[in-house]
């Protein structure tokens, strides 16, 4: 015991880059481990953000394009559906219910989706979580608007203020629905999917505020007010997507196979559940890289530890004649010199856990707003455990570089040290 | 029987011999062309030997034998009727670390551990030391009496650490780890020498009165002809040792 508490205070005599060694591992273990804790957080939101929906229907395009810009509005969609084939969907016996999604319009950054009542009964996210209202209610007039958490929070609306659609995706629009403001409704909960960043209006509207509009620009000379729009037909003509529950989820294959099929226009119906399987397939190789580039920080940390330990060998080739002469056999000094990395090792590692989970409980309010990621704050599941244990063994057996040096030095040494 | 072999195979072993060399060859494997024979050599048990040994001589190649620290590669290295030489190393270490206490030159302590944990160091490595200290207490009392009676006061010996001491207070704690536990040989090599004369005659007086109260004998090294006087005998190490620098052939 004598000889393990002298090691320990031979490394406190060194507490300066025993530290900054423990340090260097520390943030590499953080490292590695946060970008896990990323990964699935990301991709935890990813699946998070759509549940309960059985199939997407847009028009014919690839299923993770279509997947993308209905649900998560990345990128646009090529082509529309036309409003009688959605129709056509709605009344086959098979479907429970299906909601509209009309999208290409904005408001001040954030995308417009057109949609009808039951998008608010029926979208489900994390878990089969349905939408619910912080303050107002779903649209009831034609210029009803009901926009997400990040909407309300970002442009401060409150229920009652007036906005104005622009025509087009951009933050700053110089083609604006502003003859036909629209009025906030309704606020939602936040709901950490892109929900939070949308203002959602009703499929009529979207109808409406582009009534005088022809190929993306005003007709000139053809201005239709708020009010005469009222009047008028406002049935859509076309929609971007639909979201599709069935009655039974048996039915899927076959109804998607129909929608597939469908002779009058070439329609797209996919599974969320494998679009999203695409998705993590194409950005595997980044997460992989990733994954490379954190484990080469950690390899980097213990080699830091490895020169570290070589570099004070020979001021302690001393420390190693007096075991010897004491009767310490060479692999008691072996032994010694790997045990310091062991404990340097596991020191690092023990730090890192700490220093990751202060960062997660410092951070996750500012990314889960920011960024719409929710990072859970879970102990280390067994995969983690498996690496930081492998770090450890790693850290011991990188341990044995100087300890063998030392052993040859103190077999060479005998009794007094040759320099 | 078996005594009689041994009798006959040996007839210079005297029966009190603790050390007892002959026909000793070493040399350096590989790396330094440095070899070294000792023929004869052997000591009584509770003697006081001076080896007089001048830079160069082969002292520490002679000592690190000795102390089954290397192994020569023929010759018989007799140390209290066991032939060190024929025990593979890690034996050899456990023999040295039950039979030998060693102080060295300068540097004998290990300078962030404490005065006592020093002292008691080599009873970690020796179970024989270990039990003979406790025969009169903890070993941590033994480690005090020993301190004490070598003249470091008990305010230092605990929490304090061993890079805090002068030279002649390190070299009186290297003695008290030496004498622990009592071992047979106690091996000095200069320990003097980097005390002043009148701490080097303090130091010695105190060794001497704990060597022969333990009833060990002292081999100690030194090219200080000087000292010659206050041993019980002085050999010259080159006439003992023959070394040879350059490639033996």
């Amino acid at each position: 015991m004598i000889i393990l508490r002298l090691a320990l205070q031979s490394l406190r005599n060194r507490w300066l880059t025993a530290l900054l060694t423990v340090i260097a591992i520390a943030v590499s273990i953080m490292l590695l481990l946060g970008v896990e804790k990323v990964r699935t957080g990301a991709r935890q939101s990813f699946a998070d953000t759509i549940s309960g929906t059985d199939l997407i229907v847009g028009a014919r395009s690839g299923s993770l394009q279509l997947l993308l810009y209905s649900v998560f509005r990345i990128g646009n969609a090529t082509n529309n559906i036309t409003w009688p084939s959605f129709q056509d969907i709605a009344a086959r016996p098979e479907v429970a219910w299906i909601v509209p999604l009309s999208l290409g319009d904005s408001h001040r950054g954030f995308r417009v989706l057109g949609t009808t009542p039951d998008y608010f009964k029926h979208y489900r996210y994390r878990r089969a979580q349905g939408l619910t209202f912080r303050a107002g209610g779903p649209f009831s007039d034609l210029f009803d608007a009901v926009i997400g958490a990040d909407v309300a929070a970002t442009l401060g609306y409150k229920v009652g203020d007036p906005i104005v659609v622009s025509h087009g995706l951009g933050a700053v629009s110089f083609v604006a629905h502003d003859d036909k403001p629209f009025r906030v409704a309704g606020i939602l909960e936040k709901t950490g999917t892109p929900v939070d960043r949308t203002v959602h209006v009703s499929l009529e509207a979207i109808e409406a505020i582009h009534v005088d509009w022809q190929s993306g620009a005003r007709v000139p000379g053809q201005s239709v007010t708020a009010a005469e729009v009222r009047e008028m037909d406002l049935k859509p003509k076309a929609i971007t997507a639909a979201l599709v529950g069935l009655k039974s989820r048996l039915a899927t294959f076959r109804v998607q196979r129909a929608i597939n099929e469908y002779a009058q226009e070439p329609l797209s119906a996919i599974l969320p559940g494998s679009a999203l399987q695409e998705l993590w397939g194409l950005v595997g190789t980044a997460e992989t890289a990733l994954k490379a580039i954190s484990a080469m920080v950690v390899a980097t940390a213990l080699l830091g530890m490895v020169t570290m330990i070589l570099t004070t060998l020979n001021e302690r080739r001393r420390e190693m004649a007096i075991l010897r002469s004491v009767g310490a056999r060479p692999r008691t000094v072996l032994g010694l010199l790997t045990a310091e990395a062991g404990v340097l090792v596991v020191a690092g590692i023990a730090l890192g856990v700490v220093l990751l989970y202060a960062a997660l409980l410092l951070l996750q309010p500012y990314v889960d707003t920011v960024y719409g990621l929710h990072l859970p704050i879970d102990p280390p599941n067994r995969a983690e455990l498996a690496t930081l244990g492998a770090i450890a063994v790693a850290g011991c057996l990188a341990g044995l570089l100087p300890a063998l040096r030392a052993y040859r030095l103190s077999l060479a040494d005998g009794m007094t040290v040759r320099t | 029987m078996e005594l009689m072999v041994a009798a006959t195979a040996e007839p210079r072993a005297a029966p009190s011999d603790v050390i007892h060399l002959s026909g000793v060859r070493f040399a350096w494997p590989g790396r330094m062309p440095f070899s070294l024979t000792v023929d004869e050599f052997a000591v009584s048990a509770g003697r006081r030997i001076l080896l007089i040994g001048p830079s160069g001589s082969g002292k520490s190649t002679f000592l690190s034998l000795l102390c089954g620290i290397v192994a020569p590669q023929s010759g018989k290295i007799g140390i209290l009727g066991t032939d060190v030489a024929r025990l593979p190393a890690s034996a050899r270490d456990g023999f040295r670390a039950e039979h030998f206490g060693i102080i060295f030159q300068i540097f004998n302590l290990l300078p962030y551990g404490s005065v006592i944990d020093n002292v008691l160091l080599p009873l970690s490595f020796a179970p024989g030391r270990r039990r003979r200290a406790k025969s009169r207490g903890t070993a941590e009392d033994e480690a005090a009496r020993l301190l004490g009676r070598l003249g470091i006061e008990a305010s230092l010996t605990h929490g304090h650490s061993a890079a805090n001491l002068s030279v002649g207070q390190q070299q009186r704690v290297a003695a008290a780890r030496a004498l622990i536990g009592s071992p047979e040989l106690i091996v000095a090599d200069e320990p003097t020498s980097a005390l002043d004369r009148n701490t080097q005659g303090a130091f010695l007086d105190l060794l001497f009165a704990e060597v022969e109260a333990a009833g060990a004998t002292l081999i100690m090294v030194s090219h200080d002809e000087s000292l010659g006087p206050r041993f019980d005998e002085v050999l010259r190490l080159d006439e003992i040792a023959v070394s040879r620098r350059g490639m033996a052939s």
